[in-house]
């Protein structure tokens, strides 16, 4: 009889810390302005690395947060195609000067009117070299800037409240198309009081604002709710979005299947073979706008070891470079490596972007063939015979060794070469080696590993900016006139279509240079808990937050 | 008394002088520009590289660096984050909640070694004893991330008796899974050091006096021999959350506890001298008052133990 007492006594007091402690969670957690706290979201997320300004995010943390607090001038449906945002219109004769109506009625959270000026001035912000802004080389098209001094976007002009000119430096056809990157959205004047104020509680235009004045816990996670303000193509068919941050992917696979996270948008390694069984038809697998290869130098002028790439010179080069190429089995990488989680690629860009084709002239290039790699190999060897061993640099803090050594061990096994991975501890090591040092010269000795991701939904966004001569992310120093001259005419195009072509001719070029050998897409593996429906992912694999019910 | 803590004091600054000084140079050597790494696959304007790098000092020479930094820590003043928040203000977040999950977790490996441990010496050789060794050698040998994976997956998502991961709301309840693991991984050492501390006190000259003057086991026990047992047994337990302070990293990141763990793991991940040597400043720094305060226990637990000069 005494023991039952004291059984139920300690139920008794058991149940009612736990009602006292959940009083206490949700009085904490429920004090929001739409107050539906139940039709809330939560999603992982990572700390942003830079205070949340626009023009200076550039890692996915802190872009996935801006994307929902900002609204631009367009924003991207989940196919990547455009539709009018902030603007009301945006017209251009030549792909040279547009001008662009802003829609009246919108309001940033402060209650400052969206106009011109909100974008002209916070264009001129982020391409100002004195401000360090890590996204101001989106800006370089637009007459007036310049990377060596501050000097004033000419190219941007005022023309009334709503209306104001962009004026590019040469005809730009996917140039509305980038409008919807973050570097473009606008800011409100109480933004250029103090810059590093507004970075801590950014004022935005978007689907959802910050929850209150501590809604950001550092390293924690951010409470955004629905902005009552906004209207617009995304409005939010939740009551708000809490972003949780995890050190780990492990850490927020495991509150996801313990019903602790609502959405996940990027599943651990470790479970790539299982998450499908886990979830079921919660699991998300589909192509993102990632591209993944290795480059092998092209122009060896300003590297530090010329003569380690001097087979992949010329004819002969051409030679190797395709029987490398044909000698990888990507589906059989992508297979038992990643599980699935990868396609192979068929070309250099991603199957998610407007105009992207499997069935380009010379992608058979891509395509498994042993023996065709060891012919192709044996004609290379007539020309210079190899010797040395084939060696692809990667950093092994990425999760990359897997790969590396299974595409070394086809190499090895399929042309009778000898071939390895060169693994650098860090990525910041491996970027080192790949840039300019001092001298402007390349220290890397071996072709490394490389890949893009995607800022806007356009074919040049691949292309441009990594295989133009002398561009920005051009690592291998690759120079072909006729894939510039192809990118210049696609760019100065008619319509989107038609620049299309003209980059889809590049990529055939590019197929035969190879000037870095294309291996797949990644795709985005994700999945969402059992109270939330709706959940679908976008052409740069992030889930459509404003779209996702709950409950 | 106040001579000895001084002179324990004063022995801690070329500790941490050496200490600063070891990680800052290794931190430093970490090959590869951390600032290039923020740009990810692509290559950031040269112009715009170079002011960032002058922003974080980062084109200064190593001793510069060093001295700069050292300047600013005396002033009280940890430097700024990547992203950039004080450091003074990330310690100040994370510190309290590692401290409370180090304080839970001891507080259990306290009650686990003392009851098992003590049961275990009185009971020499007997069932509960073997079982007790062979738990330990168990605990012992496991590496402590599968004893978290395993308590995660099975505790927290299959039978659904905690939360799989703590997050922003680190009250107890939310810790006290963590905290079990860490005290899992700590205890079997104390454990052991209890049952042996126990034996021996036990067959001591004065615990024999003791029963026979008539004593009961229910005083003898408690007071006699576990009390004089407790020696070196507190020198682990404050071994172990100096440890549990430090080493709680692996058990932060895998349930996303915001402490001082996770937060360096990530700054070591991005390269950040700031933080990353500030944090094992601080930890150096409190390793190093626990101990002391360690030492001054022992006086209050064995009256013939006098600090004198």
């Amino acid at each position: 009889m005494k023991l039952s007492k004291l059984g139920l006594g300690a139920i008794a007091l058991v149940s009612a810390t736990a009602l006292t402690l959940a009083g206490c969670a949700s009085d904490s957690g429920g004090d929001t302005s739409t107050g539906d706290s139940a039709s809330i979201i939560t999603a992982n997320g990572s700390e942003p690395e830079n205070p949340l300004i626009p023009t200076n995010t550039t890692e996915v943390g802190g872009g996935k947060l801006l994307d929902a607090m900002f609204a631009g001038l367009v924003s991207y449906q989940a196919d990547g195609s455009p539709v009018n945002e902030m603007a009301e219109s945006i017209e251009t004769d030549d792909n040279q000067t547009f001008t662009v109506t802003v829609a009246e009625g919108h309001e940033f959270t402060n209650g400052e009117p969206v106009n011109a000026e909100s974008f002209v001035n916070a264009w001129q912000y982020g391409a100002l070299l004195s401000n360090e802004q890590q996204n101001s080389y989106f800006f370089e098209d637009i007459e007036g800037f310049s990377y060596e001094e501050d000097s004033e976007l000419t190219g941007l002009e005022v023309t009334g409240d709503y209306t104001f000119t962009i004026t590019l430096t040469a005809p730009r056809a996917d140039f509305p198309l980038r409008l919807g990157y973050s570097a473009f959205y606008p800011l409100p004047a109480a933004a250029f009081e103090d810059m590093d104020a507004f970075g801590e509680a950014p004022i935005g235009n978007g689907p959802y604002m910050l929850a209150g004045d501590d809604a950001w816990q550092h390293d924690v996670q951010i409470e955004l709710v629905t902005n009552p303000d906004y209207s617009g193509p995304r409005e939010p068919k939740n009551g708000g979005l809490t972003v949780i941050f995890y050190a780990t992917q492990d850490a927020a696979y495991a509150d996801l299947l313990g019903g602790n996270l609502d959405v996940l948008d990027a599943i651990p390694d470790s479970n790539f073979a299982t998450f499908e069984d886990d979830l079921g038809d919660r699991a998300i697998n589909q192509p993102a706008a990632v591209f993944q290869s290795f480059t092998i130098p092209s122009d060896l002028t300003n590297f530090t070891n010329p003569a380690n790439f001097e087979h992949f010179q010329g004819e002969e080069g051409a030679l190797r470079r395709a029987a490398i190429s044909k000698a990888i089995d990507r589906q059989q990488i992508t297979d038992v490596i990643f599980e699935g989680t990868r396609t192979p690629a068929s070309d250099f860009t991603s199957p998610t972007i407007d105009g992207f084709s499997d069935s380009l002239e010379g992608a058979d290039v891509l395509e498994f063939d042993a023996d065709a790699a060891k012919d192709l190999w044996a004609q290379a060897d007539a020309i210079s015979p190899w010797s040395g061993t084939f060696q692809i640099a990667y950093n092994a803090d990425g999760g990359h060794q897997g790969w590396v050594d299974a595409v070394a061990n086809q190499l090895k096994n399929n042309l009778g070469i000898d071939a390895s991975g060169n693994p650098y501890p860090t990525f910041a090591e491996q970027r080192t080696l790949i840039s300019p040092n001092d001298s402007g010269k390349r220290d890397i000795a071996t072709p490394f590993r490389s890949g893009w991701q995607a800022d806007y939904p356009g074919l040049f966004n691949f292309l441009g900016p990594l295989y133009a001569t002398g561009a920005s992310s051009n690592d291998g120093d690759y120079s072909n006139p006729e894939v510039d001259d192809l990118l210049d005419q696609g760019s100065s195009a008619g319509s989107v279509d038609e620049a299309n072509e003209y980059f889809q001719q590049a990529q055939e070029i590019l197929l035969k240079d190879l000037p870095a050998i294309p291996l797949w897409y990644s795709n985005v593996t994700g999945g969402f808990g059992e109270s939330v429906q709706n959940v679908q992912f976008d052409w740069h694999s992030v889930p459509l937050y404003y779209e996702i019910t709950k409950g | 008394m106040a001579y000895y803590v001084i002179r324990r004091l004063l022995q801690a600054i070329p500790v941490l002088l050496g200490t600063t000084f070891l990680i800052y140079f290794m931190v430093f050597a970490m090959p590869g520009n951390p600032i290039l790494a923020l740009f990810g696959d692509r290559s950031p304007n040269p112009a715009l590289l170079e002011r960032l790098e002058a922003q974080y000092k980062f084109n200064e020479p190593f001793i510069v660096q060093y001295l700069n930094y050292l300047g600013n820590i005396v002033r009280g003043d940890f430097g700024i984050s990547f992203s950039g928040q004080s450091v003074n203000d990330i310690l100040a977040r994370t510190f309290p909640v590692t401290l409370k999950l180090a304080v839970i977790a001891i507080v259990i490996e306290m009650i686990i070694a003392l009851s098992v441990g003590l049961v275990s010496g009185l009971r020499k050789g007997g069932i509960f004893d073997a079982s007790a060794l062979i738990v330990s050698l168990l605990l012992i040998s496991v590496p402590i991330f599968v004893l978290c994976f395993v308590a995660q997956f099975f505790v927290a998502v299959q039978l659904g008796w905690a939360s799989p991961t703590v997050g922003a709301d680190t009250s107890l309840p939310r810790l006290f899974l963590p905290a079990i693991v860490l005290a899992l991984f700590v205890v079997a050492t104390a454990i052991r050091l209890t049952r042996s501390s126990v034996i021996e006190t036990a067959s001591a000259d004065f615990v024999r006096t003791a029963f026979s003057k008539g004593l009961s086991r229910r005083r003898v026990i408690p007071v006699h021999i576990l009390r004089n047992s407790l020696i070196p047994v507190t020198t682990q337990l404050g071994a172990d959350f100096g440890l549990l302070i430090v080493g709680a990293t692996v058990t932060e990141g895998i349930f996303n506890v915001p402490g001082v763990g996770n937060t360096l793991y990530q700054a070591i991940i991005r390269g950040e001298r700031p933080t990353v040597v500030s944090f094992v400043t601080v930890m150096v720094l409190f390793y190093l008052v626990v101990n002391i305060l360690i030492d001054l226990l022992y006086a209050v637990l064995d009256p013939r133990i006098r600090y004198v000069k």
